[in-house]
């Protein structure tokens, strides 16, 4: 018996690279802009930002339309998250600011929009390190407090990105479109974890008349408590 | 605090205070005339620079200090003018739209002589210069560029500003069918700036008409925009049509949409910070490396005594 590829993790994989190929794409057309040392620190930082959204929509994509197989996904695309993080640091640190540590180091104390950026990489450092079965094992229920860390993350990484923008969020004008619409985004996607408006959110699910699970009918065809427990678990089936 | 202005009850008449004269060294300084790509301008000085081709041996035009001015092509595909887009390879493009003919430019005020110039009268009755400046923007990246145009005290002294008047506020174009981003909501456009009026005179201060001997392209700030190369970016308004001597000093739209960021003088000043980022670098296009951003970015010397006792943390 030939096992079937996963295609899921394949397209998992490909949506994680696939920044990757845009930038080469850009980089080859030439758009790029005059100053290229910036675009790409900024290309990299929106990627890294795009997948800690994608990363925190897994539950949410469950919660309202039952999409269960990208949970064991979620990792890979924190890792990503993580590694588009590194990147964009890597290109702050060793080609803008040509590793001149003094320089980063003062703007890293005398700037917010920098150390909450770099907070935010220190976040998804230790999240990365502890992606491993072996962490969960030993960390237990301590695990799932860390990893929950996330939501602080792409609260403050939201801020980053705003406060690298001309622009005012305090009233709204400016420059400040983009960071504004990923915030609602981030809320959205926050918001529906609140255990009441999951709750709801899910019971929409139920009312649905195209259901599969419902169509085979029994108790398990449903959400539920257990489902909830199985979507906080990782490693489930 | 306006009392160290020099020229407080200037006669309308004597509108050419004795500080702004420049020996004739010092003007061929300020010009960037003194580069030494740019000799041929300085036998000729009404010859345009032009880029060199490829590989020549032609050093190209330089600024007084000797770097390289930057190509038309980073010149004019890098672009902050969200009266189109955000995106700065975006605006050339975009800004295609722009009709620059008609155009005339509305100055009045406290003036003695108001008038609504025709923008192809001024390019007749002021004679067109060179100046090679750097262009410094808040952003942290900076242009050196061969602009085109006459100094600005020329047009004042045409309308004769009162002694009352003290600043000199500038209007851009508002006009959205042909400039897509003035539909944003996030912007109080029209565009405004604004000088003291001793900026405003001061030799440095030119109203560029043109880019390497050509007519300035629309997303470079066509017809006819402001340059002042002591200042951050923002302050060089594109796209005039207005221009008013005022006493008080007039609202600017980046200090509109951010009071404790964008001041109203905005001079290129390492030691004065950003709220938000840090000033005391910056990324000249084209390099590799980043920069020392300079005092006044580089015109220390030629405009330090426009804010001599200001505290310039205070006065940003």
């Amino acid at each position: 018996m030939k096992k079937k590829p996963n295609y899921l993790r394949i397209g998992v994989h490909a949506f994680g690279l696939s920044p990757l190929a845009f930038l080469l794409v850009a980089a080859l057309t030439d758009q790029l802009t005059v100053n290229p040392i910036q675009n790409v620190e900024q290309r990299l930082g929106h990627y890294a930002l795009y997948m800690v959204v994608a990363s925190l929509a897994v539950t949410p994509l469950n919660t309202l339309f039952g999409w269960r197989q990208l949970i064991r996904h979620r990792r890979t695309i924190g890792l990503y998250a993580f590694f588009y993080a590194c990147l964009h640091f890597s290109v702050f640190f060793g080609v803008d600011y040509f590793f001149d540590v003094r320089e980063v180091l003062m703007l890293t104390i005398e700037k917010p929009y920098i150390w909450l950026g770099l907070s935010g990489l220190i976040i998804l450092a230790a999240l990365a390190i502890t992606s491993f079965k072996w962490w969960m094992k030993k960390m237990g229920h301590g695990w799932q407090s860390l990893h929950r860390t996330i939501y602080f993350a792409a609260i403050i990484l939201v801020i980053h990105y705003a406060w690298a923008k001309k622009g005012s969020l305090a009233n709204l004008s400016g420059d400040i479109l983009q960071p504004l619409i990923i915030g609602i985004l981030v809320a959205f996607l926050l918001i529906l974890r609140i255990p009441r408006v999951r709750h709801w959110a899910s019971g929409l699910r139920q009312r649905r008349p195209f259901n599969r699970r419902h169509a085979s009918g029994g108790p398990a065809s449903g959400p539920g408590p257990e489902a909830k427990n199985k979507e906080a678990d990782p490693i489930s089936a | 605090m306006e009392n160290k202005l020099k020229h407080v009850a200037v006669p309308s008449s004597e509108i050419t205070p004795e500080a702004l004269y420049f020996s004739r060294r010092d003007f061929m300084k300020v010009a960037g005339i003194a580069g030494a790509g740019a000799l041929l301008a300085a036998c000729a000085p009404n010859l345009p620079a032009t880029t060199p081709p490829p590989g020549s041996a032609v050093p190209g035009p330089t600024d007084e200090l000797g770097d390289p001015a930057n190509t038309w092509d980073e010149i004019t595909n890098y672009n902050n003018y969200y009266e189109f887009t955000v995106n700065k390879e975006g605006v050339a493009p975009l800004s295609e739209s722009l009709t620059t003919r008609p155009w005339t430019v509305e100055v009045g005020g406290l003036v003695n002589k108001p008038q609504t110039f025709d923008i192809d009268d001024l390019l007749k009755k002021f004679e067109q210069k060179e100046r090679i400046y750097r262009l410094r923007c808040v952003e942290a990246w900076s242009l050196v560029i061969p602009w085109q145009g006459f100094e600005l005290n020329e047009l004042l002294k045409v309308v004769e500003p009162m002694a009352s008047a003290k600043y000199l506020a500038f209007t851009t174009l508002f006009r959205p069918e042909e400039m897509k981003g003035q539909g944003s909501p996030f912007y109080p456009w029209p565009y405004t700036e604004g000088l003291r009026l001793d900026e405003a005179m001061h030799r440095l201060a030119i109203l560029g008409t043109g880019l390497y001997g050509k007519p300035l392209p629309n997303q470079d700030g066509a017809p006819i925009r402001l340059v002042v190369p002591w200042k951050y970016g923002f302050k060089s308004i594109k796209a005039i049509v207005k221009m008013d001597l005022v006493e008080e000093r007039p609202q600017t739209l980046w200090n509109t949409i951010a009071t404790n960021e964008y001041g109203f003088y905005a001079n290129v000043n390492p030691q004065v910070d950003h709220p938000r980022w840090s000033q005391r670098t910056e990324r000249r296009i084209g390099e590799f490396r980043r920069r020392d951003t300079l005092m006044f970015n580089g015109y220390e010397e030629e405009v330090a005594d426009l804010y001599a006792g200001m505290d310039l943390a205070l006065n940003y």
